[in-house]
């Protein structure tokens, strides 16, 4: 139990960086990106075959972070250039990507056994901690400078942003682009924590990096990027509890995981909007009901 | 400083809903010029602000800022030399960030954006003391999220952060007339001190007849995609609300329309 817990958190913390990568797109610059499908695996991709081909893992990781804003800066001139639909240029993207990820990797899966190893020599958990951290402050420092002061006008505002001298096109590219590089890279950590990669293992990617930032932004809240990027990476990590939970229940399979994760997401999103329903309703009654009591009494205000 | 030659713009062209927006419209503003412009319905103004700002490019003609032909460069790369206001106090404020990073977007205006921060300590005192000219207290609330802010609020917020760093020509497009009498009446106030205090080069899109005799220093009328009077200092301070119609009617043989209009 104890050690299903701490690969949770593991992999919960590997899967971060995809998550911080749909945050960027999803929440700051607004734009619904499918790509993430696509250049998760791609990320896999470039990161085994390169080790495979006796690249030190880091620079295959660092390669596959590359990969991915390749990857998000086609996704980014196809909306911004060619003035295709937001999810359509995503999902154009990801097909395409299906393709090119088998081409990379020659065959639909490749095992990454007895080959050097990007934890070899540092435990996993060390590893991602220090990751998720240094992503998550570089982050919050960018969305801090001119250029990222930019990019969150554009997902915010885009028309003001535009008459202080902005170019869209470029921020909404740059965004793109770094949401799939972190895609891209947390997609390589996986392949290498898992030993392998896998033509369909970016299946359904963007659900999970939604959940992480649904669930981590209900429990933490989003006040400030520090705020939000902090709830991105624990909504990751309670997402892939969760998982861990759900596969223990007996009658539970492999199969039956994206099921789960849908089930999660929608659960994700559908409590926190009846909550608010109920609170509003209950304290619409209360209120009601006090200013008809104090309608009532005599000399009483109806305050 | 501002000199628009010629300008034509046609919506719709060959369809049967065919239009003239702006039929071969002159304008030249002199350094310092504060220009009130009034008009009907579908005269034009709004066109010729968006044709002016490069939302909109021009069917012919040209547009030069300080002697600069501009007309071929995009929204972004005017918006160097040309501060605006919209109608809708939402429009010109990003409601998810801080009152203080939206002054740093304002700031970078017509500069490259780079890795540097936007807010310094240098820079947040710059826009405290920029904050404290609108007199509504935005100055002690740096960081709070603009969304909070009244439309009121918001719209002092975006005339401060249009003309802050003294662009070449500003624009102001019925700045007032989505806010409540009193509101409008501070945003009025606040523009003309500004625009005063910066000696900023001005075009401001009204339907306040009161309030487009009493800004500025020249007031032009538009009707028909056309610039149908053009009315000088000397001739402006005199002037009526019911001169002002009756000028109109004798003009374009019609009662000045407009849905909104304000007499003031």
């Amino acid at each position: 139990m104890l050690a299903s817990m701490q690969g949770a958190v593991e992999s919960g913390l590997l899967y971060a960086l995809m998550a911080l990568g749909v945050y960027i797109t999803f929440r700051i610059l607004d734009f619904p990106d499918l790509t993430v499908d696509g250049s998760f695996t791609t990320g896999a991709a470039i990161a085994t075959v390169m080790t495979i081909n006796g690249t030190q893992p880091w620079i295959a990781i660092i390669c596959a972070f590359l990969g991915g804003a390749a990857a998000g800066l086609c996704t980014g001139l196809l909306h911004t250039k060619g003035k295709v639909n937001g999810l359509l240029s995503g999902i154009i993207m990801m097909i395409a990507l299906y393709s090119i990820n088998l081409r990379i990797m020659g065959k639909p899966n490749l095992s990454l056994r007895n080959q050097m190893n990007a934890f070899d020599q540092i435990p996993v958990i060390v590893i991602a901690i220090v990751l998720a951290v240094v992503i998550k402050i570089l982050l919050d420092q960018f969305f801090r400078t001119d250029l990222g002061l930019s990019l969150r006008a554009t997902g915010d505002n885009n028309r003001m942003i535009r008459s202080f001298g902005s170019n869209t096109d470029l921020t909404t590219i740059v965004g793109i682009a770094l949401s799939n590089a972190l895609v891209a890279c947390s997609g390589a950590l996986i392949a290498h924590h898992q030993k392998f990669a896998d033509n369909s293992m970016g299946i359904g990617m963007i659900v999970i990096g939604l959940a992480s930032v649904i669930i981590g932004e209900a429990i933490f809240g989003s006040k400030s990027i520090f705020r939000a990027t902090l709830a991105v990476i624990l909504g990751a990590i309670i997402y892939r509890i969760i998982y861990a939970l759900a596969l223990r229940v007996p009658g539970m399979e492999a199969q039956d995981m994206k099921l789960i994760t849908a089930v999660i997401i929608t659960c994700a999103l559908v409590i926190p909007t009846v909550r608010r329903a109920i609170n509003t309703k209950t304290s619409a009654r209360k209120r009601t009901a006090e200013v008809l009591s104090g309608l009532s009494r005599p000399g009483g205000g109806g305050r | 400083m501002l000199k628009i030659d010629g300008v034509s713009k046609l919506f719709n062209p060959g369809t049967v809903d065919e239009k003239i927006a702006l039929m071969h419209a002159n304008l030249h503003l002199k350094p310092g010029d504060f220009v009130t412009v009034i008009g009907s319905n579908g005269a034009g103004k709004s066109t010729l602000m968006n044709i002016i700002s490069g939302v909109m490019k021009s069917d012919a003609g040209k547009i030069f800022i300080e002697g600069k032909d501009v007309s071929e460069l995009t929204e972004f790369k005017r918006s160097r030399w040309i501060g605006r206001v919209f109608q809708d106090p939402m429009a010109g404020t990003a409601p998810r960030m801080t009152i203080e990073e939206n002054m740093a977007i304002a700031y970078t205006r017509g500069k490259s954006r780079g890795l540097s921060f936007g807010v310094t300590r240098a820079k947040r005192e710059i826009f405290r003391k920029e904050l404290q000219r609108l007199g509504i207290g935005l100055e002690n609330r740096l960081n709070a999220k603009v969304g909070l802010l009244s439309g009121g609020e918001r719209q002092a917020l975006s005339l401060l952060m249009a003309t802050f760093t003294r662009p070449q020509i500003l624009l102001l497009d019925e700045h007032t007339a989505a806010l409540d009498p009193a509101r409008a009446e501070l945003i009025t106030t606040l523009t003309d001190s500004i625009v005063r205090e910066m000696k900023l080069t001005t075009l401001m899109v009204t339907h306040n007849m009161e309030q487009a005799i009493r800004l500025g220093n020249r007031l032009i009328m538009m009707d028909k995609g056309r610039i149908i009077l053009d009315i000088p200092e000397s001739r402006k301070k005199d002037l009526t609300v019911e001169q002002l119609l009756g000028e109109f009617e004798r003009i374009s043989g019609k009662k000045l329309a407009d849905d909104r209009i304000v007499l003031g």
